[in-house]
């Protein structure tokens, strides 16, 4: 049956050419859009640690002294982010500290680059599942002796060796001579999570939250003694003496993630959060006892890591999605209806409700799926244009098994739903009243 | 003519009478609220950055050590001062559209109870205020005795210029000459006041304190360092500013140049803007699709009442009605179904226009959006039916007398 329907629904969408090219084309278009942005949306609010995620969280506790009333700053300062770190009370912590820092090989005359660093603890690597290529990540004993260690990227490793395995080669970070112990694989985390906050702040512009991970990693201690004077602040509720060196300044900077694998254990280290900030305060160092110890996930998504323009793209296009079916509802009940006669004739016939209803549901089914082949054609050329934005996500942008999926799957349940309506109209009409009228 | 018949076919086809006139109020809805982000996104390309912009070019050296910084200026300045048709070359902390570099919190009493809210500091040299081409509404420009050493981001102690929209904001209605105010123990004396100038990037509050700049004109030293203003004519600009690149090579070879912060200030506007270019590109796009869609919607739909209707239309003919009477009776019809899509629509984007304004910090649609865009609907339904009302007025009213 559902063959001679097809056949049917063909023979009638070859009738009226004009017609079933209006309605494919709503529906491509209406399709091509919404999954072009669809597409983005998945690929930048999607989780960045799958299945890991939930057992990473950022620990939030807040020194200045305004701090009353308000969300605790995003970053840690020094002092206190030092002292959680060294409670050892998680399964794994790592602190992260960010500045630019001048890189030489010191082998070739190649001119200096000014590259991004991180400074961070060993655990850093296993807690965000950092794939390496060669070599592997230093010990906490480096980090205890400021060994004068880094990993560096694989685009850095191509860059300055021609993607061979550099470790034990030297690399001089400003004044620094350090040795490479491991090069990562290529990592592009979507976003580059470790590194969110202030998003807040940042009025919906966070395409930056997309960019590549650093090229240069360094033991925490290490990196804080070999760059010196060059560290940005996120914010200050004073001044520093020292520009740039911000161990004793008024200010936050330095981020503290900590891996807890089970519920007592969360639990255990909000306590221990609450008590640190508890006994600060009873020192007077704090103003407040305020804490925060967010999920990966859940942080995201307090920084609302999706540009805002993403969103609004979304948004508009489902709007204009929905007026594509409108469109598709309308047409497809002057097509079914202009075909009353005939339905007349089948009903007439024999044939129940059921069997027109299924009949023309299947012919809305058939310009889906056409919409749908147009629609991903769409899809593609809007992602390949988005590619060529220069925004900072453009390069993770691509179509993925399940949106390909999603882009039939949406297309049909959109027709579908275009077709109920008119199929449904169609069924109903009485046999006898049609005859007569010719 | 009298509606009444065509009300009275309209209600035997509600359904798809309903449709389309649901299609065209989302398109109503969608259209006055594209149209309001494309308008509010342009209006913020217009900023006025309150300097020449088309002779400056920034350029900004990193990697080299603060303890070098004084002896780096004295060799940068003095080598690209060579370059020819270069008019000036100064040293300031940034320029507008480029990377900010000195946003604080600024209060008008010592101990910071009465807050202003967070300004940009634009520290400059020597010839920065000259190069930068700010127009000067009161007071004067920094004297050579103003130009004092800065000791963290700013000289602890100066006399500076602010923005005439900064200046009303913490006086309202007062001359704000001679007045002061702080930044934590850092005290500033306003000695002078300029008509525009806009922050490097838009701070805290968006772009109603795109212009919450204050000038302090500094000594370049180790805190001073890095950037560089380069003034030369419009036409030689791109050449110096190569040259400028290159010449860093020889003058400082251990400074990395920063791809970024070296650019024209014209460029960097250009970069600063695009992706709201793009959004509003795309907005257009949609919109255009829209109408497109919508019209060819109703095409769809005028075209297959005609001809449903081929009979009907003869048997008016043959009663004496005249083609006008027939293209009339189309005309009308679908003026009544914009219009009740209208009356939706416009209900429909003022909801629309309300969840923009909570997610994204949109203020209200102006009212007059919404003629226009009943007006644009109108006159698209009416294009649009067009075709198939002048086939409907072309049906022979012998028609009537052929059964189908």
């Amino acid at each position: 049956m559902f063959a001679y329907y097809l056949d049917l629904a063909l023979r009638s969408l070859k009738r009226n050419k004009v017609l079933t090219a209006l309605m494919v084309t709503a529906i491509a278009v209406g399709i091509g859009a919404s999954m072009t942005t669809l597409t983005v949306m998945h690929l930048l609010s999607g989780d960045p640690l799958p299945g890991k995620s939930s057992r990473l969280f950022y620990a939030q506790v807040d020194a200045s002294p305004d701090a009353k009333g308000r969300e605790p700053y995003d970053v840690l300062d020094y002092r206190s982010a030092m002292d959680l770190w060294s409670a050892q009370r998680a399964d794994r912590q790592t602190l992260i500290a960010n500045s630019m820092i001048k890189v030489r090989q010191t082998e070739t005359n190649l001119p200096p680059l000014m590259l991004a660093m991180l400074s961070t603890t060993a655990d850093f690597f296993p807690m965000f599942d950092v794939p390496f290529q060669y070599g592997g990540y230093w010990t906490a004993d480096d980090d205890a002796r400021h060994a004068r260690v880094a990993v560096i990227s694989a685009d850095l490793n191509n860059q300055l060796f021609a993607g061979a395995d550099s470790t034990g080669r030297i690399l001089r970070l400003r004044d620094a001579d350090v040795r490479i112990v491991g090069v990562l694989k290529p990592w592009r985390p979507s976003p580059q999570f470790y590194n969110v906050a202030g998003g807040r702040f940042s009025q919906g512009q966070t395409a930056g939250f997309y960019s590549r991970p650093e090229s240069v990693f360094t033991p925490f201690t290490t990196g804080l003694e070999i760059n010196d004077g060059h560290f940005s602040q996120f914010s200050c509720w004073g001044m520093p003496a020292t520009p740039g060196h911000l161990q004793d300044a008024p200010c936050v900077w330095i981020r503290l993630w900590v891996q807890l694998d089970s519920a007592a254990k969360v639990a255990d280290y909000r306590r221990f959060l609450v008590d640190y900030a508890a006994q600060q305060k009873t020192l007077g160092r704090f103003t407040t006892t305020q804490t925060r110890l967010r999920d990966l996930m859940q942080w995201l998504d307090f920084n609302g890591v999706v540009p805002r323009d993403v969103r609004l793209q979304t948004w508009l296009a489902f709007a204009f999605l929905a007026i594509c079916l409108f469109n598709t509802v309308g047409l497809l009940l002057a097509k079914f209806m202009r075909r009353s006669g005939e339905i007349g004739v089948r009903r007439a016939l024999g044939a129940s409700r059921g069997a027109v209803f299924s009949q023309y549901l299947v012919e809305a089914g058939l310009i889906g799926l056409l919409g749908g082949v147009g629609g991903l054609l769409l899809t593609v050329t809007g992602l390949w244009l988005i590619r060529r934005q220069p925004v900072e996500y453009a390069d993770l942008v691509h179509l993925d098994g399940t949106m390909f999926l999603v882009t039939f799957a949406l297309a049909i349940a959109a027709s579908l739903l275009a077709g109920v309506l008119p199929a449904l109209r169609a069924s109903r009409l009485a046999p006898g009243l049609q005859l007569k009228t010719q | 003519m009298s509606l009444h018949p065509i009300l009275a076919a309209l209600r035997r086809h509600r359904l798809a009478t309903m449709l389309i006139a649901l299609e065209i109020a989302l398109a109503c809805a969608v259209l006055c609220n594209a149209c309001f982000l494309i308008v509010s996104r342009l209006q913020l390309t217009q900023v006025r950055s309150g300097v020449d912009e088309a002779s400056l070019a920034e350029l900004t050296l990193t990697g080299y050590e603060a303890a070098n910084a004084a002896e780096l200026n004295a060799r940068v300045i003095d080598g690209l001062r060579r370059i020819p048709d270069m008019q000036s070359v100064s040293v300031i902390n940034a320029v507008p559209f480029g990377e900010h570099a000195g946003t604080a919190g600024i209060s008008l009493d010592q101990a910071g109870q009465r807050r202003v809210g967070a300004v940009h500091f634009y520290v400059g040299g020597p010839g920065s205020f000259e190069a930068l081409g700010l127009q000067l509404v009161a007071g004067s420009a920094p004297q050579a005795s103003d130009y004092q050493p800065v000791l963290n981001f700013v000289p602890a102690n100066a006399t500076v210029l602010v923005t005439r929209t900064l200046a009303e904001h913490m006086w309202p209605g007062v001359d704000p000459l001679g007045k002061e105010f702080w930044c934590g123990e850092l005290h500033f004396r306003v000695g002078g006041v300029v008509a525009h100038f806009a922050r490097p990037r838009g701070g805290p509050g968006g772009s109603n304190t795109i212009e919450w700049s204050v000038f302090v004109p500094g000594q370049p030293g180790p805190q001073l360092a890095g950037v560089y203003l380069l003034r030369a004519p419009p036409a030689h600009l791109p050449r110096v500013l190569r040259d400028a690149r290159a010449a860093i090579a020889k003058i400082a070879p251990d400074a990395v140049v920063d791809n970024q912060g070296s650019q024209t200030l014209s460029d960097l506007r250009e970069n600063y803007f695009r992706q709201d270019r793009v959004m509003a590109g795309m907005l257009a796009g949609v919109i255009a699709a829209l109408l497109l869609v919508t019209a060819l919607g109703i095409v769809g739909l005028a075209s297959f009442w005609v001809q449903q209707r081929r009979r009907q239309i003869g048997v008016r003919r043959a009663l004496g009605a005249t083609r006008g009477d027939i293209l009339r009776y189309f005309q009308t019809e679908n003026f009544l179904i914009v219009s009740g899509g209208i009356a939706v629509g416009m209900a429909l984007a003022f909801a629309l226009n309300l969840v923009l304004m909570q997610h994204y910090e949109l203020p209200r649609l102006p009212l007059y959006y919404l003629p226009i865009g009943a007006l644009v609907l109108w006159g698209l339904g009416q294009l649009a039916v067009l075709g198939p009302a002048l086939r409907a007025a072309a049906v022979p009213p012998v028609v009537a007398t052929r059964s189908v």
